[in-house]
């Protein structure tokens, strides 16, 4: 039995009529782990004694005749950005590659009631900032349908572990399309909650008014199930929602007959790929068959959205990473006679060259002088994004488009021009800027890479776009596919 | 600006203009962000958790209480309460500053457009005040190898403090002179304590001032350049340091110089301010909303809740214990400088059986006298002890109890003034009341008129040449016998009766 | 509007980060490009349009003034680059 293939829900029902043990998966999984390891490259840390004392106990409760939840004893991944007590927290940075928090993030507080196991921390652009994981600091994750391959970013690591059977669900981080975009990549299922919907507590951030938490799975009904875990309101997260959280999973599985889609046209433009529109325009006809009302719209500020999402991250991000100076936490420059000298070189040592693009380009929007024509300005065509989706929202109950423009692309491709590498994320930027749910599920395949479809919802609508990707999911069985990695 | 301070100015050559920037950290139990206790002391970094680290990922979540005290504070400055109000982070780095961002009130404080009153020789002003807005404080530094940050080679952080609210309180540069200075520091402080919104501990540096000043010729309109003080952590080091800085801004332009726009620092021991200006740190604080914090929206009903908390301000105060009680404006002032020797004013009126409802009735001639009596024990021996020793009007080891127990001694003629002083030197040191400390040791005032008699006539006996002088016309014979008389009775006997029986003595002879 | 290395190596001091002549150079490049093309924000009239600093429309987060345990010292100074006697210890200031 290929236990790396299966779904959260699978397992589950193995554990419970006792087919397999805690340990056992969790042992399995460890074994995959490796296996794959020197092809994917997906993990910064791995929590394996733990796991496996971890495991010990939900089968110890299995064996005392007691229920156990639905994730209990699923092994299951972080990317490095979520704060784990006593368990190194790197951001895929040099500044902090020993940093070992001292508390948990409220997802990860939810994921342990939840019974959840960690197997591990994963890969990532460092602090999040990028399109394809080429930007860790300690070495690049490869996309399992292709290792010539990028697996997409900013949580590629998240991404490809999914893909590649390292662990059954991750939780990722979306800032501006990095959940989507490497779930997209690497063919697997991936949800960017509304702005408030998943607790930032504990999340390192990057840009605080657009970061959120989200999960990775193999199908849709799993990420029901840990949207189920994460998702609430939490008083330590002064933006966290309270509002009513419906059960996605128990919402599953009624027919979407009538359910208006909107195509938004800006979405369907010349820089999309050939090919990708191809799989996406036929994703279209299934949903038509299934009795959705297709219909074109438009977001007319959609070509502003880069610009925005370009000056609001990275004045966000200069801000959040200003506290790495080497005095309480982190790498210390070795060379620091002075306070200043030390600041200067811890940092200029201690990031990345795109991280340090971006924190010089959010000071320089923030600096005196500048702030109106930049960060203001964004902020306030911000306003008009946002508006755009409350317009097509009035028409449609979900917005349908293309995650990637294209395909998975090869290494090093885009590295040399970062506006190029940007460009990548064109159609999931919006989003973030709007604060509203998207998700991502495989639409299919073009010449044997997947190919990302992204649903867009109300805010606080995510249940609806998990009801309208399960419809696809169980009319196309396009969720089984796993890429063959000769291990 | 009256005649009198024109023409005191006018001996200036050149226009003073100050205004003031004071941080006063709020008395809640927790910090600002999280639920740290805020008390002042504990060994380095003991009262610090996560989020006033500033580790990765920490969130903020605002008390409410600071909102309530900040409210309170701006209400009490008759300031506007902003209906919608945010916070911004003030970015910069320092050690001091866990997350390189000082989370504080930029454009939209949450009180605005007030003013406080104040008296300068006698002549009221009145000073603007622009803004009060929240912030949270930073840590301390401890400067290793040397006794501040100049010639230290290393320092050391603690962030105990870091993440303890704090209103700043910005004025208008409305303040024309030095006393003037003091004069609204002392009166903002005055305020302050009766909101109960801080205990404005300079020393332990929970009242901070910084001051900016600039000078200008005698009618010129334009404000001139002006310089930021700080670190001055003391009415005293306020006084010093303006007038300091007064003298070299004016020597500087006496000799046509230009005034830098700079930060300069204190140094008491040097007795002078000392430039913190360098190249490097050209300011530029990149404010911009904190995403982690959402707005404050303000309701009336909210502000009202808040007013109805506002105790009595001190000039209220002030004019009730004239008019209630016939003391005099200054001894009100003074004892209504500060809540607490108000509270203990009114603690010991009503011990005394005196007191009287809020500036409603006029005690009678009896209850004045009273009043007075305690009015002058305070301002005069109780204050006197009180400043030499760690104690405060809140703490004092004499209750307000205990000292009209000491009145009520005197007022029965129990005891004598004289012997009362040393009765409540005691009462201080001890604690005890005075009708204890009297027993014990045995003070009880001699008014036996045959006891009293028979020592006089003893004195008289015993010193024929001193009654020969008093008869001869030496009216200061007279005060020799008397001392005679209280000096063998260890300052027990009646004064009063003394001297009557000293008199009848002296007339039979 | 174009930025200047001079202003790059402010932006750089601000940030405290230490450029090499040769990084100064590449940023230089790099911002001018994506400021140039953030330059298309200024064709909109946004005169009328108030900022968005927060998606979701909260006020008045707050919590209770209830003192909370604080951290233990040796959890709070674990991951300092320098400690001495419980503090976090930096080189000298100036
Ligand atoms: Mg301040
Ligand atoms: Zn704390």
């Amino acid at each position: 039995m290929k236990l790396y293939t299966k779904k959260a829900h699978e397992l589950h029902d193995l554990l419970v009529n006792k087919e397999i043990s805690a340990a056992e998966l969790v042992r399995a999984q460890a074994e995959r782990i490796e296996a794959a390891e020197p092809k994917v490259q997906a993990f910064i840390t791995r929590t394996f004694d733990d796991a496996m004392a971890q495991a010990a106990k939900v089968d110890a409760k299995i064996a005392a005749g007691e229920a156990i939840g639905p994730l209990e004893g699923i092994p299951m991944a972080l990317k490095d950005n979520m704060c784990t007590d006593g368990v190194r927290t790197t951001c895929a940075s040099k500044i902090l590659h020993n940093f070992v928090p001292p508390y948990d993030a409220t997802v990860v507080t939810k994921l342990k009631e939840a019974g959840a196991i960690l197997m591990g921390k994963c890969n990532m652009d460092e602090f999040a900032m990028g399109s394809s994981t080429e930007n860790s600091r300690f070495f690049a994750t490869r996309n399992p349908w292709d290792i010539e391959r990028v697996p997409g970013g900013s949580s590629g690591g998240s991404a490809a572990a999914v893909a590649a059977g390292q662990a059954v669900f991750t939780l990722g981080s979306d800032t501006g399309g990095s959940i989507r975009q490497p779930a997209a990549f690497c063919g697997v299922v991936g949800m960017k909650p509304t702005y408030g919907a998943v607790s930032r507590f504990g999340l390192v951030a990057f840009a605080s008014s657009l970061d959120q938490i989200g999960p990775f799975t193999r199908d849709v009904r799993d990420n029901a199930r840990v949207m189920n875990a994460i998702a609430g309101y939490d008083l330590k997260d002064s933006t966290s929602a309270p509002v009513d959280y419906p059960d996605y999973e128990a919402l599953l599985g009624q027919s979407v007959k009538g359910w208006r889609v909107g195509l938004p046209k800006e979405y369907f433009g010349e820089g999309i790929g050939p090919e990708v529109k191809a799989v996406i325009e036929k994703a279209v006809k299934v949903l038509e068959g299934l009795g959705a009302e297709i219909g074109e719209c438009s977001l007319p500020h959609t070509e502003y959205a880069l610009p925005v999402y370009y000056l609001i991250a990275p004045a966000e991000a200069s801000s959040n990473l200003a506290r790495y100076d080497g005095v309480r936490y982190g790498y210390r420059s070795e060379e620091a006679p002075d306070l200043n000298t030390m600041f200067k070189k811890t940092r200029a040592e201690g990031f990345g060259e795109e991280v340090k693009r971006r924190i010089m380009l959010g000071t320089y929007a923030l600096s005196s002088g500048y702030y109106d024509a930049y960060y203001l300005k964004a902020q306030k065509v911000r306003t008009l994004i946002k508006g755009d989706f409350d317009q097509a929202f009035e028409k449609f109950d979900v917005l349908l488009s293309p995650t990637s423009p294209t395909v998975a692309f090869k290494f090093g491709d885009r590295t040399d021009n970062p506006l190029q590498m940007y460009l990548s994320d064109i159609c999931t930027l919006s989003v973030n800027l709007a604060g509203i749910p998207a998700l991502n599920i495989n639409a299919g395949f073009a010449n044997g890479l997947p190919v990302g479809l992204q649903l867009m919802g109300k805010a606080f609508d995510e249940a609806k776009l998990l009801q309208l990707a399960y419809a696809y999911e169980q009319a196309t069985g396009c969720h089984s596919q796993t890429p063959d990695l000769g291990v | 600006m009256s005649n009198e301070t024109m023409q005191m100015e006018r001996d200036f050559d050149f226009e003073i203009v100050m205004g003031l920037e004071v941080h006063v950290e709020l008395h809640t139990k927790s910090k600002i962000f999280c639920g740290c206790t805020t008390e002042f002391g504990g060994d380095q970094n003991t009262h610090v958790c996560p989020v006033c680290l500033g580790l990765p990922g920490v969130l903020p979540v605002l008390n409410k209480q600071v909102v309530d005290y900040a409210m309170k504070a701006g209400l009490a400055l008759n300031c506007e309460i902003a209906e919608f109000s945010k916070f911004d982070r003030k970015n910069y780095f320092y050690p001091d500053l866990p997350k390189a961002y000082q989370v504080s009130q930029y454009d939209l404080p949450i009180a605005k457009d007030g003013y406080l009153d104040i008296e300068v020789g006698g002549n009221p002003k009145r000073i603007g005040i622009t803004r009060v807005h929240m912030e949270e404080d930073a840590g301390k530094l401890v400067h290793g190898g040397a006794a501040n940050l100049a010639g230290a080679e290393y320092s050391l952080a603690d962030y105990n403090r870091t993440g303890v609210p704090l209103i700043e309180i910005v004025s208008e540069p409305d303040i024309r002179s030095i006393e003037e200075a003091v004069a609204y520091l002392e009166r903002l402080k005055s305020i302050l304590e009766y909101t109960e919104v801080s205990d404005c501990k300079m020393e332990q540096g929970s009242l901070r001032c910084d001051a900016n000043v600039s000078l200008r010729p005698w009618g010129q309109k334009e404000f001139g350049t002006k310089a930021e003080l700080k670190n001055m952590n003391s009415f005293k080091a306020l006084q010093r340091a303006l007038e300091y800085e007064v003298e070299r801004q004016a020597e500087i332009l006496r000799e046509g110089g230009k005034i830098l726009q700079e930060t300069r620092m204190w140094d008491e021991a040097k007795g002078m301010t000392i430039s913190l200006r360098s190249k490097e740190e050209a300011h530029d604080y990149r404010y911009f909303p904190e995403p982690d914090l959402v707005p404050l929206v303000i309701s009336r009903e909210w502000v009202d809740r808040v007013k109805a908390t506002l105790p009595e301000m001190p000039h209220i105060r002030k004019e009730r214990l004239v008019h209630s009680y016939g003391l005099p404006a200054y001894d009100a002032g003074i004892i209504t400088g500060s809540k607490a020797m108000a509270d203990y004013f009114d603690s010991a009126c009503k011990a005394f059986g005196v007191d009287t409802p809020a500036g409603v009735e006029v005690a009678d001639d009896k209850a004045k006298e009273r009043a007075k009596q305690i009015s002058n024990y305070m301002m005069g021996e109780l204050t006197r002890l009180l400043n030499a020793s760690e104690f405060g009007y809140s703490n004092s080891p004499v209750t307000p109890e205990n000292l009209v127990g000491l009145l009520q001694l005197l007022e029965a003629g129990t005891i004598s003034t004289k012997i009362a002083k040393t009765v409540f030197e005691d009462m201080f040191a001890s604690g005890k009341p005075a009708k204890a400390i009297v027993e014990e040791k045995g003070l009880v005032q001699i008014s036996d008129e045959g006891a009293i008699a028979s020592i006089v006539r003893d004195i008289l006996t015993a010193n024929p040449s001193v009654v020969a002088d008093f008869k001869a016309g030496k009216e200061k014979a007279m005060g020799f016998l008397v001392g005679q008389a209280m000096k063998a009775t260890k300052g027990k006997a009646n004064p009063g009766l003394v001297n009557k029986l000293l008199k009848e003595e002296l007339e039979k002879m | 509007m174009s930025l200047t290395k001079d202003e790059v190596q402010h932006v750089a001091m601000l940030a405290r980060l230490e450029l090499s002549d040769k990084e100064v150079e590449k940023y230089t490049t790099q911002l001018n490009d994506i400021l140039g093309y953030a330059q298309r924000l200024q064709a909109l009239d946004t005169a009328n349009v108030p900022p968005t600093a927060h998606v979701f429309p909260l006020q008045n987060v707050m919590r209770d003034d209830r003192v909370d345990p604080s951290m233990a010292r040796e959890k709070i100074v674990a991951n300092a680059p320098d400690e001495e006697d419980g503090f976090f210890r930096v080189p000298k200031i100036v």
